[in-house]
């Protein structure tokens, strides 16, 4: 099969981009849709056209950094699926597909499909771990977690961190990515200490990286190569509404008096 | 000739640990901020590492080349983590995992190491549990666990098919909060390309901006690797595409022996090569074989056969045939040249005969469809995208692949490398896991190294330190680092060859396999050698590198790991062609068990089985750079004394 790419070429954060048309060499359908990438640049290479470049790393569908729109889609036309996991099969001979990076003003362009997520990382620095030395954890079986919670918890930690979710909302919105965060650490017994802390730090990080607000289209679950369900979401709206009711933890004076 | 001294501590092998940390030297409370550390990495072993280091007070600056430490490859790890908790009841305990380690491992694991890594395991679940790691439960709301290979008890923790994913968001997270405590400084999009060694100690590294191409110099009072391991010189392999060895080999290049590089692990149970085109290998958990039978067809004839059309009769479940007491959970290595084996005699199945099943269809009549999909739906999904095979239907298809290397930088007991100041932990260094790791002990080593055992050992390092000496980085050896940096990066893109580093690598990948892969041969390795010569050789001048230099350019990050690699591709050659037998991983057709030996008559072993030569290969070969690569580099050795376990023939059967 061959089929016809118009790529979005941009040098860098601060120039205009463009799109490009490329047509590719004869291919396989069982190559991944990444591998199709990686012949094209090969082929561009030898002409001594720069690579186009894009994210990459698993090619699995764990480490959340392809980030591809293929045809308008974030992570291309299958449900469940990133971008390293689409295989050509997926297309026929003679398509016409167009790439595009995530769009989104909190993740800045870098360069062509590559774009800057590490607003993400900044979300979870406000807020996103539960706090325990290592060395002053009690025996893991001391705590037992009913199945379900534990279940449940791990269907929001599966979250890869790829920001299709922003990419796919029309306001650019990070909830659905907070909010599996916030569900996972707040469904376990070890989370509650830090319950409502957490997710008014994380959310107010979240709004000051720019990210817009959610009006609750779904969109973010349709893309989502793990399928986090927006419940969670509603789940997080309850946490935070409660966050605020307490407001502010009270402050103690450290220290004694002796 | 480098210093090697293991300085194992004195005393019974179940407490020199416990003893080594109250003889090791501390540093006061006040003292500790006065400290800066470097950490190279954030995967299991330098997440975990960054985190606990700040807690206890150090000055820390984590680099990964990565845009998130979340990224780091640790997170593809699906099957799980080792723990001699002994929840099941089993029989387990920590001399049984330290056992079934050192044996594992053919006896060419540092004793003393692997007795503390098996003590340490029961902290790690601990700790992780606390971070909300949401390991699986039991209805009961105890952690559950399974089995992998080369074990008798159930003693591996998981989460789904995602441990790694979870074990590294939950190093992340204790990063993370360190990191917004400001008390580790995270360096992103950052790749180290050289180490800055300063009166024999190691004092800082040379780091070039991903982003912007810039290059900058960084000091401190200590360096840590913890940058994973370098599969990735068999091009094909189930790493992520951007695992690499530069960290390492740039250290080797400053001094630091690089520890058994030939000691690869070979994963039994990945989804088989279909083409030219291929990027990568995608492992189907060895977790799997705890429900999955492995097959192929008794006849030859009958490997074009639909599977469901061969008789039970007709089958052949070699593992369970040949080591019937661990069957189909035979160690890693066991399994993977049983496989080749049967595809070498012509009985391998799919299109390129290169493939054996792996059949779920009894387990399904045994526990139902939805039991064995909650254990391993993602893994069959992901099987199903690949092949767009449903292994619900018709048993996968499956074949060893490139997937750990055991082998690394030398360390000794305090994972200080030869040279002073410089740590290695996780994959990167080689002490735990001899000539073949066990499934499920890798995470349980990079979690060990960086929670527990560097936090205890580094300031025994430091406490020779004087607090506020560090080096400034403009002295001359940061310098002449800089410029070693800039120079090769001036030099690849401004020649004008004409192929990608991409396709060198390829070239690289596949002389490697064919010639130091799952079986190596003294002629096969020389040829190796010389094919690797002429390559470097073609890379010097050939090589076309297109793009700017000051900003994002994955070709010039290729350029460098590819150069590595190749450098790294012949020294594994040599360091298979000097070990002179068979051992774990390693396997020299010239020294393998035959029908005429008594081990293979008593039963012990099977005709084929690696032979190990104890009397004069039971040593650690560190090897050492001798100033150009294309010098033979100077063999150290390191002699392995067994106070505990006795070497002995290994016995799966
Ligand atoms: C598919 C797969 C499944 C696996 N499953 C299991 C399992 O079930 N159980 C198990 O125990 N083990 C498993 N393993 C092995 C295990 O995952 C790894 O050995 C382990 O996670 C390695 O961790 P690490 O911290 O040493 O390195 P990594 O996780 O590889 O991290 C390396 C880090 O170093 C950084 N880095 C590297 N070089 C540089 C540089 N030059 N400059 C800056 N940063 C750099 C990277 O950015 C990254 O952060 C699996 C491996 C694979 C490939
Ligand atoms: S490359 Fe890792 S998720 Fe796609």
């Amino acid at each position: 099969m061959k089929v016809t790419l118009k790529v979005w070429r941009q040098k860098n954060a601060t120039s205009a981009g463009e799109f490009k048309t490329y047509s590719s060499p004869e291919l396989n359908e069982n190559m991944s849709f990444l591998e199709m990438l990686d012949v094209i640049n090969e082929d561009l290479a030898i002409k001594g056209e720069e690579p186009i470049a894009f994210d990459h790393d698993c090619r699995e569908g764990i480490c959340g950094t392809c980030s591809l729109v293929i045809d308008g889609k974030p992570h291309g036309p299958h449900k469940g699926v990133a971008t390293c996991q689409t295989y050509m099969r997926s297309f026929k001979n003679g398509d016409e597909i167009v790439i595009e990076p995530w769009r989104a003003k909190a993740f800045p362009i870098i360069k062509d499909l590559v774009c800057d997520r590490k607003a993400f990382d900044r979300i979870q620095h406000a807020g996103g771990f539960i706090s325990v030395r290592t060395g002053a954890a009690p025996d893991a079986n001391s705590i037992p977690v009913p199945k379900e919670d534990a279940d449940l918890a791990m269907d929001a930690a599966q979250c890869i961190g790829c920001g299709a979710c922003v990419a796919a909302c029309k306001n650019a919105s990070a909830m659905l990515f907070v909010a599996a965060k916030v569900s996972h650490l707040g469904l376990m017994p070890q989370g509650q200490p830090e319950r409502y802390k957490r997710v008014k730090a994380m959310v107010d990080q979240m709004d000051a990286e720019g990210f817009g607000s959610c009006t609750i289209t779904g969109s973010c679950e349709a893309v989502c190569p793990k399928e986090i369900s927006l419940d969670f979401i509603a789940r997080m709206n309850r946490d935070y509404a409660v966050a605020l009711f307490k407001g502010e933890p009270k402050k103690t004076a450290g220290g004694g008096a002796g | 000739m480098a210093t090697l001294n293991s300085n194992i501590p004195a005393g019974p092998l179940a407490s020199k640990w416990e003893k080594h940390k109250f003889s090791s030297k501390l540093i006061n409370p006040a003292n500790k901020r006065k400290y800066k550390v470097i950490v190279v990495g954030a995967g299991l072993a330098g997440a975990s590492a960054s985190a606990t280091l700040a807690e206890l007070g150090y000055e820390v600056h984590n680099f990964v080349f990565h845009d998130s430490p979340r990224r780091a490859h640790s997170v593809a790890a699906q099957g799980g983590i080792n723990a001699a908790k002994n929840y099941q009841n089993d029989g387990d305990s920590v001399h049984r995992l330290f056992y079934d380690t050192i044996k594992g491992g053919d006896y060419r694991a540092r004793e003393s190491n692997v007795h503390r890594l098996a003590e340490v395991s029961v902290n790690i679940i601990d700790q992780c549990a606390a971070q909300g790691v949401p390991f699986a439960r039991e209805y009961g709301g105890l952690l559950d666990n399974r089995s992998f290979g080369g074990a008798q008890v159930s003693r591996t923790f998981y989460a789904r098919g995602q441990t790694g994913q979870q074990l590294l968001l939950g190093a992340y997270s204790a990063l993370n909060k360190m990191i917004g405590a400001g008390a580790v400084k995270s360096h992103t999009h950052s790749e180290m390309l050289d180490l800055v060694v300063v009166d024999g100690h190691a004092k800082g590294i040379i780091v070039r901006n991903l982003q912007t191409g810039e290059i900058a110099r960084h000091s401190a009072d200590a360096v840590v690797l913890a940058t994973g391991g370098y599969g990735n010189v068999y091009n094909l392999s189930t790493y992520a595409r951007g695992s690499n060895v530069t960290a390492s080999w740039r250290a080797y290049k400053r001094g630091a022996t690089f520890a058994n590089p030939c000691y690869t692990q070979i994963h039994p149970t990945c989804i088989p090569v279909s083409g030219d085109y291929q990027s990568k290998l995608t492992l189907m958990s060895e977790s799997l074989r705890n429900d999955g039978r492995i097959w192929v067809p008794k006849r030859k004839e009958d490997c074009g056969k639909n599977p469901a059309d061969i008789a039970e009769g007709d089958r052949d479940y070699y593992l369970e045939r040949m080591y019937s007491a661990f069957g189909n959970l035979a160690p890693r290595d066991v399994a993977s040249r049983a496989a080749k084996y049967v595809c070498d005699e012509g009985r391998g199945v799919g299109e390129t005969g290169l493939g054996v099943y792996l059949d779920f269809a009894e387990s399904i009549k045994r526990l139902g469809e939805s039991k064995v999909r909650e254990r391993y739906g993602n893994l069959f999904s992901m099987y199903h995208e690949i092949t767009n095979e449903d292994a619900y239907k018709t048993p996968m298809r499956i074949y060893p692949a490139v997937h750990y290397t055991m082998g690394g930088l030398w360390v000794d007991y305090n994972l200080m490398s030869n040279i002073p100041g410089l740590f290695v932990l996780g994959e990167a260094n080689f002490s735990d896991h001899g000539a073949n790791r066990l499934g499920a002990s890798a995470l349980m080593q990079g979690l060990s190294d960086g929670y527990f055992v560097l936090p205890a050992t580094i300031s025994t390092y430091l406490a020779t330190v004087k607090a506020g000496q560090r080096p400034a980085t403009d002295k001359a050896e940061f310098k002449e680092a800089e410029d070693n940096v800039s120079g090769f990066i001036k030099r690849v893109t401004s020649g004008n060859g004409k192929r990608s580093p991409d396709s060198f690598l390829k070239e690289l990948g596949k002389v490697m396999w064919d010639h130091c892969g799952m079986a190596r041969t003294a002629d096969g390795l020389q040829k190796g050698i010389q094919l690797i010569g002429s390559l470097r050789e073609e890379y010097r001048t050939n090589l076309k590198v297109l793009g700017d230099i000051d900003g994002w350019n994955q070709s010039i990050e290729k350029a460098g790991r590819v150069a590595d690699f190749i450098e790294l591709g012949e020294l594994m050659c040599r360091d298979a062609l000097m070990r002179e037998e068979s051992c774990g991983g390693h396997f020299r057709e010239e020294y393998q068990y035959t029908a005429a030996d008594p081990e293979v008559q008593q039963g012990i072993v099977n005709a084929g089985d690696v032979k190990r030569r104890d009397d004069q290969f039971a040593f650690v070969a560190a090897w050492e750079y001798a100033g150009a690569a294309d010098k033979a580099p100077i063999l150290n050795k390191e002699d392995l004394k067994y106070e505990e376990v006795k070497m002995s023939t290994r016995s799966y059967k």
